[in-house]
């Protein structure tokens, strides 16, 4: 008797539990497409990355493009430069940290970190101020080379003071980190993939 | 329960003759009913036949009709004509895109990037009706769904608009006019009854046998070319037409299981009513 | 409502919510314990449908919203946009798309069960007035909600029936303008649609709320239109209504996943998809099939006030039906000759529909006349005259009564 019972419960909580499952999960399957249309539309994936053609930047010479929406400094750097990149020691710098999406999370803030593939000629970097945004200047600031009144190199925010040198690395904040090395690769000696 | 079926048989006629088309433009002949493989609740799009089909709108239609709601990407997407990556980066520089203003204020040509739309032949619609003789070639993006090939609420039902048969019948379906035909035909215009916009269509016949070859040898009559060319462009106008279909079974096998459960579920519920 | 309620908080956080917001109390007595009559048949579950509809459509419209541009020059690509690029885009738009004929659809069976049924009467009446408000109010979102795709047929439909308020006499020709912000149907006109066409359902929200709780006052009718008389008739809504709504919702479900997954343009106007020229009209202008029965309406008085005023009285003369319908016995079921009318009035409604998709010409416009003619008799003449001349058959005395009647013929011979 008493199992007879027991076994009509059962196969009634059964049903229930079995209908509830069924319905939570098409509701969750629903949600979704609800959920997802607010990530990034085929449209906007499309424009992910950007190719970049340096032969036309001379020596000295800096370009700027759009890309996802904010700008991107691409720098044919001059040899002075660069050697005063390298002659930075680590405990000068105010943010050690490389922040660039080549290289693994933490690694130190080198030049050679700061390019891709010890293809150092070129420095592709955010054109973004890591304190609230605005858009650095280029050759100006006080950590870029200095010959007579000539400027070269570093970079200068004009919304709060913040310099960044010759490898975009911050020097004197209110900006905390260095400007950020967005992925890149080198899809030729002359071309770049950004993104 | 006999009220019930009554009920639902008024309901269901009423219903399908208020929904579904108004009558037909005035002396468009129906569509030749040719089938098509992603026709039907299972049907997919041969990806052969997109890409030929394809070929077909670059070398023959695309100097007159722009196709602007398509992207070059959308060519390697999926459920379309599955040409890869690089081919779509190859096949989007064969096409000029307009860009700028550059530095200089000026706008500037350059070969088609992935992320590009189709370019339009002409700049403007003006300018399309123009160098038309004052016809404007329709943009071919959505054609197969605003250009029934036949009416009828339970026709259209049952065998769908037949859009990409309209275009098929058009391409295929030029005639010599009769002596009497061509007396009322204007000047500069050709005889085609499947037109929607009565038989005088301003478009000459534009396939000939042979004029397109396609790379695997497939068969490049009018007939074969209009039904490679009507296909791909039900694909422009539905280009998630395959994902549609297999997401609606899933969800009605899915809906059907629930109504299940949930009829057994209420009967459970009831019976200490009943 | 239907009495003090018995709900006992149970846990620390829910009394404490109770002395500031008995949300729960409200949920229990309203939702889950109201008492229900036991007879009701699945003719009864579409205002749980409805409900469900009208929250299918806010939350696809405010995505879909997320991704319309309400401009003239862009409105047609950004549905487009939505169709081709915006992740599972192609979806929202039709659910949206077909989810607003599905609505009609439960929205027409729901009105028609009022009318079999006789829920207009008393003291039902003000529910039965606050039903024929959201159901203007749902014509009006979906009026303005077709327009902005900006296809052909939005931009002339758009036109064709706002020029009708140039038929009000004196003021017809200032009201239209200020209805177009312009000389025509033109952006400024998109635009407003696109901001009332967002406000409207929660207008309609708001109206469902009073609808509700119109209805919670006297509790629901039930087919036999006798009122309950004490607990013997009713059971509690959860889990008896709860659990067949449910099944009715999931049924109904199907057949909006049928349109939308395999025929998602079928209820539409193909022209549509051709974006909106001023210059060129459409050799069809006909609006959607739910406003079809209107539309004949319209065109079948040939004078353009008169039918203006014919279109609009053949809605608002629904306030009236509880005044109208004299008889004092509420359902047709008990209504022998009432009933036989009521499918008459039913096949005359298609039959309206039916031609006001065909040309206004020949054959079509004398029967749009005849039947429109109906249409006004049945409910100026036919209905009056039924309730003091009809012999309705016997009621039974309870609901509890007409259940076990019901039962009788299946009690077991073994």
């Amino acid at each position: 008797m008493s199992t007879a019972v027991h076994a009509d419960v059962n196969r009634r909580d059964f049903l229930f539990i079995a209908t509830g499952a069924v319905a939570t999960l098409g509701a969750a399957l629903t949600a979704w497409p609800f959920i997802s249309q607010m990530n990034p539309d085929a449209s906007v994936l499309a424009l992910a990355t950007v190719e970049v053609d340096l032969a036309p930047i001379a020596e000295g010479q800096e370009i700027t493009l759009k890309w996802r929406g904010n700008p991107v400094f691409v720098r044919h750097r001059t040899a002075k430069e660069i050697e005063l990149a390298k002659a930075v020691k680590l405990d000068e710098l105010i943010d050690t940290n490389a922040r660039s999406e080549n290289v693994k999370d933490g690694d130190p803030a080198t030049d050679e970190n700061r390019v891709v593939g010890g293809k150092e000629t070129f420095i592709v970097m955010m054109g973004v101020c890591t304190h609230l945004g605005c858009v650095p200047i280029g050759n100006e600031g006080d950590f870029g080379v200095v010959e007579g009144h000539a400027k070269s190199g570093g970079w200068f925010c004009p919304c709060h003071g913040s310099m960044y040198d010759t490898a975009g690395r911050v020097r004197k904040g209110p900006a905390g980190e260095n400007l950020h090395v967005p992925k890149y690769q080198y899809l030729t000696d002359t071309k770049i993939l950004i993104g | 329960m006999k009220k019930m079926l009554k009920t639902l048989a008024i309901a269901t006629a009423g219903f399908l003759l208020l929904a579904g088309a108004a009558s037909a433009a005035t002396g468009q002949k129906d569509a030749k009913a040719i089938s098509y493989s992603f026709e039907g609740p299972f049907g997919t799009f041969d990806k052969g036949q997109l890409q030929r089909g394809y070929k077909v709108y670059k070398e023959v239609c695309s100097s007159c009709h722009s196709m602007r709601l398509v992207s070059f990407r959308n060519l390697s997407e999926h459920g379309g004509p599955g040409f890869s990556a690089e081919q779509v980066k190859a096949l989007a520089a064969t096409f000029t895109v307009k860009d700028g203003p550059g530095s200089d204020g000026e706008m500037f040509d350059r070969p088609g990037l992935p992320s590009d739309r189709f370019p339009s032949p002409f700049a403007n619609e003006q300018a399309a009706g123009a160098a038309n003789g004052g016809a404007v070639p329709p943009d071919l993006s959505l054609i197969t769904k605003f250009r029934p090939g036949w009416y009828g609420t339970f026709n259209q039902l049952l065998n769908g608009i037949g859009g990409p048969q309209y275009v098929y019948s058009v391409l295929t379906g030029y005639e010599e006019p009769t002596a009497e035909i061509k007396a009322e035909m204007p000047e500069g215009k050709h005889y085609n009854p499947y037109f929607a916009n009565g038989h005088f269509i301003s478009m000459a016949a534009p396939l000939v046998d042979g004029q397109v070859t396609f790379d695997d040898g497939a068969p490049n009559t009018v007939d074969a070319m209009a039904r490679d060319v009507s296909a791909f462009l039900a694909w422009t106008a539905e280009p998630k037409m395959e994902e549609r279909k297999s997401l609606g079974f899933m969800v009605l096998i899915y809906l059907a299981v629930l109504a299940g459960l949930l009829y057994f579920v209420k009967k459970k519920i009831w019976a200490d009513q009943h | 409502m239907s009495g003090p309620s018995n709900y006992q908080p149970k846990s620390a956080f829910g009394k404490w919510m109770h002395e500031r917001l008995p949300v729960m109390e409200l949920v229990q007595g309203q939702a889950l314990d109201f008492p229900t009559p036991k007879n009701l048949n699945y003719w009864w579950t579409f205002g749980a449908i409805l409900a469900v509809m009208l929250v299918a459509q806010l939350i696809t419209g405010i995505v879909l919203a997320m991704h319309y541009t309400p401009h003239v020059s862009m409105a047609f690509d950004s549905v487009e946009h939505i169709m081709r690029d915006v992740n599972s885009g192609w979806l929202l738009r039709y659910l949206h798309a077909n989810g607003a004929s599905m609505f009609f659809i439960a929205v027409y069976i729901h009105i028609f069960r009022g009318m079999y049924y006789g829920s207009y009467k008393a003291p039902r009446e003000v529910l039965w007035m606050i039903g024929v408000l959201i159901y203007l109010v749902m014509m009006a979102t979906a009026f303005m909600g077709y327009v902005l795709p900006w296809g052909q047929m939005s931009f002339w439909g758009a036109k064709v029936i706002t020029n009708l308020f140039s038929a009000i006499p004196f003021v017809g020709e200032s009201v239209t303008t200020w209805l177009w912000g312009g000389y025509s149907v033109d952006n400024p006109t998109l635009n407003r649609f696109f901001s009332l066409h967002y406000l409207l359902p929660f207008v309609l929200a708001g109206l469902v709320g009073l609808h509700i709780w119109a209805l919670h006052v006297p509790g629901n009718g039930n087919p036999t239109g006798v009122n309950v008389k004490g607990s013997q008739d009713t059971v509690s809504f959860h889990p008896y209504y709860t659990m067949k709504d449910a099944f009715a919702i999931v049924v109904f479900m199907i057949l909006f996943s049928a349109f939308t997954f395999f025929a998602p343009n079928y209820l539409g106007h193909a022209i549509n998809y051709l974006p909106a020229n001023p210059l060129a009209t459409p050799a069809h202008i006909v609006p959607e099939w739910f406003y079809l029965p209107f539309y004949a309406i319209l065109r079948a008085i040939p004078d353009k006030l008169g039918g203006v005023i014919a279109m609009f009285g053949s809605i608002l003369i629904l306030f009236f039906l509880p005044w109208l319908d004299t008889s004092r016995v509420r359902s047709g079921t008990y209504r022998p000759i009432f009933k036989q009318f009521f499918w008459v009035f039913a096949i005359v409604c298609v039959a309206l529909g039916y031609l006001g998709s065909k040309p206004a010409e020949g054959a079509y416009v004398f029967w749009s006349r005849i039947l429109t003619a109906y249409y006004f008799i049945h409910f100026i003449v036919i209905l009056p005259l039924l309730g003091l001349l009809e012999s309705p058959k016997p009621l039974p005395s309870s609901i509890s009564d007409a259940v076990l009647a019901k039962k009788k013929p299946l009690a077991p011979a073994e």
